[in-house]
């Protein structure tokens, strides 16, 4: 584990295996996503890295006939514990998707404050605080300031994605989990989303997963390569990057496969 | 080359005839309007604008007014969704984001099964199972509790604007249940997941997310409903009383534009009864057509053109 250094510790899988029905679409991964970095997962489309990815929020468990075995730790919670709530875990761990998710009969406004609404009601003036905030943090504030009660579907992809983002740190989560989140975006619109990675990793421990190799490289600290479900390498990104130490790896990063 | 072109005209002709055909149903509306027009003609002309808020109906002394008809078929349909809509919507959310995967499809194929019983059989089961029903155990609580409001006043013999009502609401449900299921279903997954990855409950994610999305579909869906009870006849005309009357109370019979027209054409002997049934029937088919027309619109705006709600329309 090379990631474990002297970092506090926040997030942790444990020899986690996770399925769709028979097959198994993550196995034994055991990795540290150390506080306050950014973690890239890259791989081969259909490596697992998604749904490893779905799995530190419990949301691989919503898809029909999924399974999960192992251990994610929250701070040495396991998160799959009996008695944990997965709402309230979820509340805890932001998510941002592949292609933008704004809620269309809502304004701009309300689906920033969407996420607020189900950590339970606040008065007013502090909704609009958290909206601001949260405007800010995503860089879209000055861009929708003076439109924030037009409805969300007037907003550019990545303007949107912007909007996904800020409705997902709204409610200040520990950990921000991005999957692919400019797969669908133009160059401009890709390179404010990895500036934002920087931006934001002061305030949230960031997990990204990614097809793209020079956004790994980009954007994260530490990156992980998967392959097949399984884990091959995982470092500093500057050493997957120049060094990598298992054949399969330099395979990939070269671009011999994948 | 003689064969080649040979081929090409017949093809032609075998379009030209397919394309006819695809032209007769729709024209079907305008003659039918048309042929309801120009019957509805005497009527129209002698009894002006009147006929929709005059409750005389003398066949003896030749004066119509509609108004008790009218009011009974709004009254009757608007009871009925009172009833129907929450009912269909639960089942709809349930089948669509809460039930066991293997009961989802029996219970759709259930409810969308009572769509196929036949009206006249729901009027049979609605004079001698609802009637009584509503007689023994719905009416004298409605009455101890609501006894007091104009709704509930007069004594109530069993045909009723109630058991009207209520045997609409029983054969809307499935309508209304199957359509909104396709536009619940229609709902892209990504909107249910961005809800839950925030922290929603299954129920939040439907009221924040699912519901909110396919609104306009839903609205569709009841509005399609409504299209089917306002021209519903036989089990209506069976249970409702059929009296030219307007009265609040729900216990009072009343009668629906359909069911006269049902009941009273073989008894409309003289040219201007005729007309004046053909007037109701003109009245019925613009209020439905216009009904449905809006309800495709609003169900097809949230499909995209896909075929949402086709299979139960």
């Amino acid at each position: 584990m090379v990631a474990s250094a002297n970092t506090r510790l926040r997030l942790e899988t444990s020899r986690l295996t996770a399925r769709f029905g028979q097959h198994r679409a993550v196995r034994d991964v055991s990795l540290l996503f150390p506080a306050h970095t950014v973690t890239a997962i890259i791989g081969p489309s259909g490596c697992g890295k998604s749904t490893l990815l779905r799995c530190l929020n419990r949301m691989h468990e919503l898809t029909a006939g999924a399974s999960v075995e192992g251990e994610v730790l929250l701070d040495n919670v396991n998160i799959y514990a009996p008695d944990v709530n997965p709402v309230e875990l979820r509340r805890r761990i932001g998510m941002v998707f592949q292609r933008p998710t704004p809620f269309p009969t809502m304004s701009i406004y309300e689906n920033v404050a969407a996420g607020l609404k189900v950590n339970g009601r606040r008065p007013r003036p502090e909704v609009d605080d958290a909206v601001s905030r949260a405007l800010q943090q995503a860089a879209l504030w000055d861009e929708v300031k003076d439109r924030l009660h037009t409805s969300a579907l007037e907003l550019s992809g990545g303007q949107q994605q912007r909007l996904c983002i800020a409705r997902a740190v709204a409610p200040q989560p520990e950990i921000l989990l991005l999957d692919e989140p400019t797969a669908s975006l133009d160059p401009a619109g890709t390179q404010r989303i990895e500036e934002l990675c920087h931006a934001l990793k002061r305030l949230y421990t960031i997990v990204i997963v990614t097809h793209n190799m020079q956004q790994a490289a980009r954007v994260s600290d530490y990156t992980a390569f998967m392959y097949l479900g399984s884990l091959i390498e995982v470092g500093r990104t500057e050493e997957i990057f120049t060094k990598p130490r298992v054949e399969q790896t330099e395979a990939y990063i070269t671009g011999r496969f994948g | 080359m003689t064969s080649l072109l040979g081929r090409d005209r017949s093809d032609r002709v075998y379009r030209r005839v397919l394309t006819g055909f695809a032209l007769i149903l729709p024209s079907l509306i305008l003659i039918i309007l048309g042929v309801l027009f120009f019957n509805a003609l005497p009527a129209l002309e002698r009894f002006g604008p009147s006929f929709l808020w005059t409750s005389t109906w003398d066949p003896v002394a030749e004066v119509y007014g509609a108004a008790p008809m009218i009011f009974g078929t709004l009254a009757s349909s608007m009871l009925a969704l009172l009833i129907a809509v929450p009912l269909a919507l639960s089942v709809a959310i349930f089948l669509t984001e809460f039930s066991p995967r293997w009961l989802r499809q029996p219970v759709a194929f259930l409810v969308e099964l009572l769509a196929a019983i036949p009206s006249v059989v729901y009027g049979m089961w609605g004079i001698f199972v609802l009637i009584p029903f509503l007689r023994s155990y719905v009416v004298p609580p409605l009455k101890a509790l609501f006894g007091w409001t104009p709704f509930l006043q007069g004594v109530f013999y069993g045909n009723s604007l109630l058991a009207g009502g209520v045997i609409l609401a029983i054969m809307v449900v499935p309508y209304i249940a199957a359509v909104s299921r396709e536009v619940l279903l229609a709902v892209p997954a990504s909107q249910r997941e961005a809800a839950l990855a925030m922290g929603a409950t299954r129920w939040e994610a439907v009221r924040s997310a699912v519901l909110p999305y396919g609104r306009a579909g839903l609205i569709g869906a009841v509005i399609l409903g409504l299209g089917r009870a306002l021209g519903e006849t036989m089990a209506v005309t069976m249970v409702i009383g059929n009296r030219h009357d307007i009265s609040l109370s729900l216990l009072q019979p009343a009668y629906t534009m359909a069911a006269a027209i049902a009941n009273e054409f073989s008894e409309a002997t003289t040219a201007t009864y005729q007309s004046a049934l053909m007037e109701v029937g003109l009245l019925l088919f613009v209020l439905t057509v216009t009904v449905n027309a809006i309800a495709r619109i609003l169900i097809w705006r949230v499909a995209r053109g896909a075929a949402v709600g086709s299979k139960a329309l």
